[in-house]
């Protein structure tokens, strides 16, 4: 600690001091048998379709810590700019801090140009990020919107490499999601049409992969507007309890009854304020 | 230091002229490069930073091998580097473009800009620099995660005067 107070002025960012302390511990740990608790994950679906007047973005609800369900209601769909929106699949909080951060930075561009920020600029400063710290920020990006020459869709994997498609599908369900995109994606759909299409995509995630569940989110933009619906579906309902376990009133009949006062003095009354300044 | 170019040149002398060659090969034998020298791009192990090229157990601790040669994280050494090569990329696309004396001019600025700064041990704006470099109208990690303004501890004022002034 000294030296570092000597030698060079305290800078920001990550610090990679307690790295080794870190890697000791994890290797003592796995000696006594114990495993680290991991980091809480989207292990999400989450896709993107564009359709004839802009993008629809889909995603499930579901974040998980290992085996359990750590979030049974995430919001996996980012604000990135007033048009341009972002699903995030991988570590919850690498995409969340990364979304934000893209989104400050984008907001100060345009008020720079004093413009309405492109897809392809945000898409350029994610991948620019995921890049420079090579796939260690686990966040796997859905990133779609409109802007002056049309509607756009990014996949961008924690890399830092990108994809521009008109249909794309990430995380752990992205499979069972393609597989349904696959099989009906047309090109120039109509809104309603590209909603039920991504609405089926995330329930056939929701349904086929253990990472992936609870309702379905989505979120349609076009130019000049944008909807954000949540939730669009509630695939998985909690269940209602048919049945109950206590007893009415009455189900025991009272025999007699005896009733004994407890005489109590008031001796001290006193009031203290508390300091809610 | 260096007085004809055909003796063997060492070390920091190495780095000195690669910094310095674009400008002239001709290094001045003064008390402040040394304090110019010595952060520049630090590789592990390499330089130690005490006097007579020692390590200075005292002010910085046991060295061991394995801690100065293997950086703890992948990512260590990039990232320290990091400002620094961007600007290297930045001036040699600048060169390719618009010819030497764009990031020539560029250059003397930001030595300009970073001379007009607080003593080391306190916080510094840097707001000429940033304002150069384009970075006052983007945000990253260095701005949010372990901010130097909030930092816990405080250098001693003293040792880090005199360590910039290489007198230490």
């Amino acid at each position: 600690m000294a030296t570092l107070t000597v030698t060079r002025p305290p800078f920001g960012g990550f610090s990679f001091e307690n790295c080794k302390r870190n890697a000791v511990l994890e290797g003592d740990a796995n000696k006594i048998g114990f495993s680290l608790p991991p980091a809480r994950k989207t292990g999400t679906t989450i896709c993107g379709v564009v359709f004839k007047d802009g993008v629809v973005l889909g995603a499930d609800t579901r974040a998980t810590e290992g085996m359990v369900v750590a979030d049974k209601n995430c919001s996996k769909i980012h604000y990135i700019s007033p048009n341009i929106y972002c699903c995030g699949a991988g570590t919850a909080a690498d995409t969340e801090m990364t979304t934000q951060i893209i989104s400050s930075n984008l907001e100060l561009h345009s008020l720079s140009t004093g413009r309405l920020p492109r897809v392809a600029t945000a898409n350029r400063m994610l991948k620019q990020m995921l890049f420079r710290y090579q796939g260690y920020i686990g966040a796997a990006l859905v990133l779609g919107g409109v802007d002056c020459n049309g509607p756009h869709l990014y996949s961008i994997y924690p890399h830092g490499s990108t994809d521009k498609l008109p249909y794309v599908t990430m995380g752990s369900g992205s499979l069972a999601a393609m597989a349904v995109f696959e099989d009906r994606y047309k090109p120039d759909m109509e809104e309603e049409e590209a909603k039920q299409l991504v609405r089926d995509a995330i329930a056939a995630g929701i349904f086929n992969d253990l990472g992936s569940g609870s309702n379905i989110d989505l979120c349609v933009i076009t130019k000049g507007k944008v909807d954000y619906i949540r939730p669009h579906d509630e695939a998985n309902k909690k269940g209602v309890r048919t049945g109950d376990y206590k007893y009415k009133r009455g189900t025991t009949s009272v025999l007699s009854k005896v009733v004994t006062t407890l005489d109590l003095e008031l001796m001290e009354e006193s009031v203290q304020t508390m300091d809610t300044s | 230091m260096r007085k004809c170019r055909h003796e063997p040149a060492t070390q920091p002398e190495i780095q000195l002229y690669r910094t310095e060659s674009r400008r002239n090969g001709i290094t001045m034998n003064t008390r402040g490069i040394r304090s110019q020298l010595k952060d520049s791009v630090p590789v592990a192990g390499m330089c130690p930073q005490g006097a007579y090229g020692v390590q200075d157990s005292l002010r910085s601790g046991f060295t061991s091998v394995k801690n100065e040669l293997l950086p703890s994280h992948p990512l260590e050494l990039s990232e320290k580097n990091f400002q620094l090569n961007q600007d290297k990329m930045n001036f040699s696309t600048l060169r390719n473009i618009q010819g030497l004396h764009a990031p020539l001019k560029l250059q003397m600025e930001y030595r300009a800009a970073r001379q007009i700064q607080r003593l080391p041990f306190l916080q510094s704006s840097h707001l000429a620099l940033d304002t150069l470099r384009g970075s006052d109208e983007a945000i990253g990690f260095e701005d949010i995660l372990s901010d130097p303004a909030q930092s816990e501890t405080m250098g001693e004022p003293h040792m880090m005067v005199e360590y910039k002034l290489g007198l230490l």
